[in-house]
């Protein structure tokens, strides 16, 4: 929803947010993922709940929220709440700000005593963290601290450790080091939000004293968007991509009419310095697994001729497909998301022309198209939209580029058999399947929130959920790498299910399986079922049960079970299936060019 | 701006803070007179206030309103 997308007017927001919330849940045909959120705080949190419900449903995520009481963040947290473990939280957010810090530095005290006042108010928080850890195993989201709006020493409160800035930036550095250390812990950095808003405006003393608001009524919008943006990473609601129009929005003026040569792009003035630092900051995506796209309305050999020339900093090889024609640009969009295989509604277009913004925004359902206004403000309004925002860089992430493109070359040697099976069997394929490892859980569960098409349950799993999966003998989990000639396209494949006792007998329950897109056709699935079949044969499993739930996108795996041999015992009104295979009887590897571990 | 026309302009904040087009404002509405007007709805109500006039209620002035009517006076004397 526009409203809801920077730049937002937050007092629209504020004053309308019912009737926002009203539209956002009449919207037809969206499907929502359902998380429920813990909201612990150590101020009023009662407008940030509805604020942040807005941004999370404009996502696609539907939130169950529990509050605590007023300002009782640590007691829930460290002695526990019966209602709390009732609600058992998918995620838990702690909203406390510098209004909680209990004793800061006074002028005098000895580095010794400043130290031990530091490490106070850090244990106090580690202590909340730890007892969420061990009491729900969840996600966390923790504030930092904003700055304080005074400063007592001056400049020197920067500096001195008897600076309550001095004293809040360690504070902070301690946060952010347990984040760097915890994967399913992340900071909401409202000091840099707090900044970016205006300290001054952020802490209003008026609203803290009459209403108990850390921030004020009017930052909420800003503060809940910046966390709804960790939220929907966390659930796999990042784009991927990003389509580029060209001329006027990679470089000056356009390239057809005016020529390589008169395009303002590289150093020798304003205007190419500006879009080469936007350049930059597109070109730096793609090293956060982010893909770079064209959708330019141009002949294609004058688009090549402006990224080519020696001052460009985006060069065609950026680029995992250029498309530069005379099409229309959701069309070729559309095309584009086909090629490398992932949802047109993951990319963001960015195009200087709205009336361009307007057609691809409105025939592509689910696409991000920032307002982009001049081109002094393209940075800006691309990033503070979050559309990429990192919850941890995995190194799928770092080399995603390359294997859309060794993807693509595949699907050139694909012509030269005329036989799909010997096509197959001259990618040389070796798969590695094993039990959910350390090294790889960052991946799984980014995985789960990720994949939609190759997708049987849609079952969406924190890391904190695929680590105790991995850790529970009633579990059977197996991840799959899968590695040819063209390169190695790490994990792909994910899935686990557990025992459970039937009429004295073993059945085993499929409760998740999946595969990344990139891997589609290659038999990868029939190598991880035999692994499923030995492993459940070894524990003395008589059947494997497995479902398939039908969404918007993963009709393709309807039949999957039935292509892996599984007979089908009842399908209901909603399209969900229920099948089985019976161990006892003979079965089959369908696997035929994969070599395993 | 006339009474009336803060008036006509209170009416729309209200009516967009609590989501319901039939309300009408009078110098007697208070809290007990709309269904969702509690205490936490009421800082909503204050800011969209203090936004659609842009104004800037002092602390004391915001916990001495009994009923919509002096919310009004408040407001004039704010716009002088």
């Amino acid at each position: 929803m526009k409203e809801l997308e920077y730049p937002f007017d937050p007092d629209y927001i504020l004053r309308k947010k019912k009737a926002i919330r009203r539209q956002l849940l009449e919207r037809p045909d969206i499907k929502y993922i359902d998380k429920k959120i813990a909201i612990l705080g150590g101020s009023t949190t009662s407008d940030i709940r509805q604020i942040l419900e807005l941004f999370l449903l404009d996502y696609g995520i539907r939130p169950e929220f529990w509050e605590s009481e007023y300002n009782k963040f640590f007691e829930d947290a460290v002695f526990g709440n019966e209602e709390l473990d009732a609600f058992a939280p998918d995620l838990v957010f702690v909203h406390t700000t510098t209004r909680n810090i209990i004793s800061f530095p006074r002028a005098g005290q000895s580095p010794e005593e400043v130290d031990a006042l530091l490490d106070a108010e850090y244990l106090r928080f580690e202590k909340v963290w730890q007892s969420l850890e061990v009491r729900y195993g969840c996600t966390v989201i923790q504030n930092n601290f904003e700055m304080p709006y005074f400063r007592l020493l001056g400049n020197s409160d920067a500096t001195d450790i008897h600076g309550r800035v001095n004293f809040i930036s360690r504070l902070n550095g301690r946060f952010h080091d347990y984040a760097r250390a915890h994967g399913s812990f992340f900071i909401n950095d409202i000091n840099y939000v707090s900044a970016e808003y205006g300290i001054k405006r952020w802490a209003d003393p008026g609203d803290w004293y009459r209403y108990k608001y850390a921030l004020s009524v009017s930052a909420i919008p800003d503060f809940a968007f910046n966390l709804a943006h960790i939220i929907k990473a966390i659930y796999g609601k990042n784009k991927k991509a990003i389509a580029l129009d060209m001329d006027n929005t990679l470089w000056g003026g356009i390239v057809g009419d005016d020529g390589p040569e008169n395009i303002h792009i590289g150093h020798e003035d304003a205007v190419s310095e500006l879009y080469t630092e936007f350049q930059q900051y597109v070109k730096a995506h793609k090293d956060i697994g982010i893909l770079l796209t064209v959708a330019s309305k141009n002949d294609e050999e004058n688009a090549l001729a402006g990224l080519n020339r020696p001052d460009s900093t985006l060069k065609p090889d950026d680029f995992i497909v250029i498309k530069a024609n005379w099409e229309n640009k959701d069309r070729n969009i559309v095309a584009t998301a086909q090629e490398i295989n992932i949802g047109a509604d993951s990319f963001v277009f960015v195009d200087d022309n709205p009336m361009e913004r307007g057609l691809v925004s409105g025939n592509i359902p689910g696409i991000s198209v920032p307002e982009v206004g001049a081109p002094e403000t393209y940075i800006e309004t691309m990033d503070r939209n979050g559309y990429f925002e990192v919850t941890g860089l995995s190194e799928e992430d770092l080399k995603r580029g390359e294997m859309y493109k060794a993807n693509i070359e595949r699907a050139k040697t694909q012509g030269a058999f005329d036989n799909y099976e010997d096509y197959l069997k001259s990618l040389e394929m070796q798969a590695e399947i094993g039990p959910f490892a350390p090294v790889y859980m960052e991946r799984i569960a980014e995985l789960t929130n990720k994949s939609n098409q190759f997708n049987l349950t849609t079952k969406r799993c924190s890391r904190a959920e695929i680590e105790a999966f991995a850790a529970d003998p009633k579990y059977i989990t197996r991840y799959g790498r899968l590695e040819d000639k063209f390169g190695d396209n790490g994990v792909v494949a994910v899935s686990f299910g557990h025992e459970e006792d039937e009429d004295r007998a073993k059945v085993f329950i499929m409760d998740l399986w999946l595969m990344s897109c990139r891997v589609l056709k290659r038999g990868m699935e029939y190598a991880m079922m035999d692994e499923f079949v030995n492993e459940c044969r070894s524990r003395g499993v008589s059947k494997i049960r497995g479902c398939y739930y039908p969404t918007a996108k993963n009709k393709m795996v309807r039949e999957f079970y039935k292509d892996q041999g599984f007979d089908k015992v009842s399908e209901d009104e909603e399209g969900n299936s229920f099948w089985e295979l019976d161990l006892s009887k003979p079965y089959e590897s369908r696997n035929i060019a994969i070599k395993v571990n | 701006m006339t009474r009336e026309e803060v008036f006509a302009k209170l009416n729309e904040v209200f009516r967009d803070v609590f989501d319901d087009e039939d309300i009408v404002v009078t110098d007697e509405t208070t809290a007990a007179d709309i269904e969702d007007w509690d205490s936490l709805e009421h800082i909503n109500l204050l800011v969209a206030i203090e936004r659609s006039f842009d104004i800037k209620f002092t602390m004391g002035e915001t916990t001495g309103m009994k009923n919509v009517g002096e919310m009004a006076d408040k407001i004039m004397a704010h716009l002088g």
